[in-house]
Order: C-alpha cells, then structure tokens, then sequence
C-alpha cells in the first residue's frame, strides 16, 4: 500500500494523565478520503494535531510522505494543510492579507495569482480586502480553507469541517474536497457526522478513547456489518402472526400493519423468499414490499457503545 | 532559514503598528511632553544642574529608557500572547518554521517598533531642549541593545501568560518601579549611600547610566559595565527562550 502518512504505535499522554491517543498504528492511503470518525473526545483532533506538530506525541512515530514529523518537521510539515476545528482567525487582517500570511509561513514565495484563484474557488474573492471580524461564521471557515490550501498541500485536514455549516457551505465544501481528491490530494476529515462519513469518504477509521476500533473501505464497511431489513405493509392488520413463521427475526408495527424482518445481506440463504411464501399462505394480501440498508450511524452506534465489541469481532 | 516565514511575520507584525500608527506614537510623544513640562520646566526650574548637566537635559535618556523599556516589554509580549488567546497560533505552530524563527519575527518587530519609538521620542525632547550625543554610535548601541533584550523578555512573558492579567503585572510591578528607581530622573550619587548600594542591584540603573554616558559623558557607572550587564541581561533571556524552544513549554501539549 503507498502511505502518505504512516502512523506506528502513536501514543500521547497529556500532563494531567488523560491518554488521548493509545497506541495508534494507522496508515492513510495516498489520495484517499480518510473520515476519523468518533464522539466527543475520542481522539480525532489530538490525533490529527499531531501529526500536524501541534501537540508532541509521547510515544511512536509517525512519517508524513516518508519524512518523520519530529526529526523531519519540515518537510513533513510542508505537506499538509490544516483546518482546524475553531474559527480562530484574527479580526484586523483583509483576507488576503491573512491567506498570504500562511503561504509566508510554509516558506513560499507570495504568489497573489494563486490566492486570488483559491479566494475565487472558495467564493471568497469579493471579499478579499474585507476584515476577518467582517465575515460570517460560513466565510471565516472558507477563510481557514483558503490558508490550508495556500501553500497547495498534498494532504489537507478537515477538523469538524462542517460543525455549524449551512447546506449550501457543505454542498461547496464536498465539490471543493472532491476537486481536491481529484487533483491527488489526501484528505482527511474527522467528524462525529456520520452521514459526512458516508456521504463523502473513501475509508472510515472508528476512533473512540484513543483507540482506532476498526478502519475499513467505506462500502465494505457497510456490506460487512449492515444488515438488511425487509419491510413488508399488509392492506389488513395482521390479527396474529403465523405460526409458520416462527424463528424469523421479526417485529410487528403497533397497528399491525407493517411488519420488519431483519436478515443478514451476505449470507448465502436470505430467508426472503420462504418469508413472502409462507406470507402469501397465509393469505395475507401486500401494499408494499421494500428493503433498506442499516446505515452507517447504525453501525457505528453499535461499535462505540458496545463496550465488549473488539475490532475484530466488528470487522 | 525559513527566511519568508520570518518575513511574513515581521511584516504582520509591524503592519498591527503601523494600523494604529497614530495611539503607537501618540502616546509616547505625548508622555514625553509631559514629562518634559512637569519634570523638567517646572521643577527642572528649581534643580539647576545634575553632574554638571542642566535637569532638562539630564533627564532625556531616562525618560527615553522609560518609554522603550516599557514598549519593549508590552509590544513582544502583546505580539505572543494574542495569537495564543485568540488560537491563531496553531498556524506558528503547525508550519515548518523553528521556533527561533518565529522568535527572530516576533521580537524584531517589537524591537523594531521601540527603537522607532525611541528615536521619535529623541526628537521630541529635541524640541524642549538643546539636545546634543557625544557618542552617537554608544547611544545607538545601547538603544538597540535595550530593545532587544527587552522585547526579548516581553516575549518570555508573553509565552508564560495565560490571562491578560498576567501579560499587565509585570510591565506594572517589574518593570515601571525598576525604571522609576533606576536613576531616570535623578542620578543614584543623590541618594543615601545604603540606596545607593541598593540601586546597584537593579538592572535598569546600569542601562540608563550608559545610556546617560553616551550623550553627555556622566554616568553612575562605568560605561563597560553597563554594556556588560545589558550583555549579561540579553544572554539571560536567551538561554530561557532556548530552554523553552526546547521544552515547548506552554506552547505545544
């Protein structure tokens, strides 16, 4: 596998004895979208703080496109660009001023073609010689955008990219990261948004009290552990159910009129079909016969508070 | 050498000056008037000559110290702190720049800022009184030298504050009673001589004395021993500005 970033046993304890990170092996793929996905505290940002420098790990190492990222801080550094979790901006500075500000600080030459053309992709041009305290919460985000990409970073990270976004901010963010993806960019996005995860990730590592619990391709992920369900509405309410379907994994709604099977996708015999067999013999007539896939919130809901649950037993 | 790194924050530095241009010399100028009209017109009056040097005149390297000393301190400090309160510092923080890069921008900006105070407040009291250097070129070192160190250590108070409270005390307790008795307005040979002893101890005397030196050639001190302590002094913060570029203290978790 080509790793652009290769994570091996990764510790951090802070001061107070908290272990936000406990022994993380992790590699992320070269120009994948990577979801960290995990609840408050789980990890996600200390995770990605050090990898980016802010916060000194206490144990392991970690390689950013094979540069370590304590001995080798800047060439590992010059890879990345980051967008944290906070607005933090200053309040004084024009917005192009501040985007040029950040592409200083990687070492590079000011290029105004090529902010203008970022301030331009992130709707942002018009603004350019607005103050940072002049700008909506939406803009500002746009704003830590644009610094993240000034020095055109091959991986970028997304803290909570859309905590307090609008819909149309997140429909923009999506085009710009996939744009990004296509252009060989490595992202990363941590997020306790599951449909984020879904919507938009390539692999998604399950984080949870510094640990990761699983990291899996996206739609193997919900292959693997979703469950299908088989719902089935009757034009009458079904006075009892029959006896023959005893054994099925089944719940009946409160009117009686719909009823659940949940079944297992993968495995080789389903069930269906002896299910809507025995149905018909018992002379139930159908309105409507449909399936859904447990979603990726399901899944996780299951993982993180499954407190015997191993990676392994998940995976 | 992240040379454009050091650049950018230089220049963002100095730009938060040169934005408010008008309270960054203002205040300073106008200190320095009233100084001049309380200190040295109205009870200068009274005091005809220090070491043979008329009060007016006497009192302009101090009132000059006062002021850069005091700028120095609160402008590093100030220029650390706030991207740590505010949070712009993951940026510094996250990008590939030493931390002694980071130092070089922040600290020569603030020094930078003092030493244009300085110079403007030279001019100012050149207004009130006959000013003239007899060595102009101790006069720039010493002054240079102030700058430095004490943004220097405004920058280690910087780092170490956590409130703004904290970025005030020391500026207020520290550094304004150590002017204050550090023989600005008077020359130390005027005190009793256990005060006298006592003066000696404090750091500001022996920069305001070599500064002293430089324009009119009357000092407390010897002028090598006042170089030598500011030297003692900058060799101080900089062995704990390395200690904390080693340790990440307070800066990195």
């Amino acid at each position: 596998m080509d790793s652009i970033i290769s994570i091996q046993a990764l510790s951090k304890v802070y001061d107070n004895g908290f272990a936000a990170l406990n022994h993380i092996d992790l590699d992320i793929k070269r120009g994948e979208i990577l979801a960290l996905l995990g609840p408050n505290g789980a990890g996600k940002t200390t995770l990605i703080s050090t990898i980016a420098g802010i916060v000194s790990p206490s144990s392991g190492k970690i390689l950013v496109d094979g540069h370590d990222n304590v001995s080798s801080y800047r060439a590992a550094r010059q890879q990345i660009g980051l967008v944290p979790q906070e607005l933090t901006l200053g309040a004084f500075e024009t917005v192009f001023n501040t985007v040029s500000f950040t592409r200083g600080l990687f070492g590079l030459k000011p290029d105004p073609d090529y902010i203008n053309q970022i301030l331009k992709d992130l709707s942002l041009y018009d603004k350019r010689h607005n103050q940072l305290r002049m700008l909506s919460g939406g803009m500002k985000r746009r704003v830590l955008i644009a610094k993240a990409l000034s020095h055109a970073p091959k991986i970028l990270f997304l803290d909570e990219p859309t905590a307090g976004v609008d819909v149309e901010l997140r429909k923009d963010m999506w085009r710009i990261v996939n744009r990004l993806r296509e252009s060989g960019v490595t992202i990363i996005l941590t997020t306790h948004y599951i449909e984020e995860a879904e919507e938009i990730a390539d692999r998604v590592a399950v984080i949870r009290r510094g640990e990761i619990l699983l990291i899996e391709e996206k739609d193997q992920l919900m292959q693997k552990l979703g469950k299908k369900q088989l719902i089935v509405e009757f034009k009458q309410p079904l006075a009892t159910l029959p006896d023959s379907l005893e054994g099925y994994d089944i719940s009946l709604s409160e009117n009686r009129e719909v009823l659940t099977y949940t079944f297992d996708a993968t495995a080789d015999a389903t069930g269906i079909t002896k299910l809507l067999l025995r149905l018909n013999e018992a002379g139930m007539s159908l309105k409507d016969v449909r399936t859904t896939q447990s979603s990726l919130e399901d899944i996780f809901v299951d993982l993180v508070h499954n407190e015997h649950n191993t990676p392994e037993e998940a995976a | 050498m992240n040379f454009a790194a050091i650049r950018v924050i230089y220049r963002a530095e100095m730009q938060r000056a040169i934005n408010t241009l008008f309270q960054t010399l203002a205040s300073p100028v106008i200190s320095t008037s009233l100084y001049f009209i309380v200190f040295g017109s109205a009870i200068g009056s009274r005091i005809q000559t220090v070491d043979g040097v008329p009060y007016g005149l006497f009192i302009v390297p101090g009132l000059t110290m006062l002021t850069i000393l005091t700028q120095s301190v609160s402008n590093a400090s100030f220029g650390i702190y706030f991207p740590k309160f505010n949070g712009t510092i993951y940026e510094i923080l996250s990008a590939p720049l030493s931390f002694f890069e980071a130092l070089i921008g922040y600290v020569g900006a603030a020094a930078t800022k003092s030493l244009v105070i300085g110079i403007v407040i030279l001019l100012t009291a050149s207004l009130f009184v006959d000013l003239r250097i007899e060595h102009p070129i101790w006069m720039l070192t010493f002054l240079v030298l102030t700058c430095v160190s004490f943004s220097l250590f405004g920058f280690i108070i910087g780092l170490w504050a956590d409130s703004f409270e904290k970025l005030q005390i020391i500026p207020i307790l520290v550094i304004t009673p150590l002017v204050f008795l550090g023989g600005s307005f008077y020359s130390i040979n005027m005190l009793p001589p256990i005060w006298q002893t006592i003066s000696l101890f404090n750091p500001v005397v022996y920069l305001v004395s070599g500064f002293r030196w430089s324009f009119f050639e009357v000092s407390d001190v010897n002028v090598w021993t006042s170089l030598t302590m500011i030297l003692v002094f900058l060799a101080i913060c900089l062995v704990i500005v390395s200690w904390i570029f080693k340790t990440g203290y307070k800066l990195k978790e």
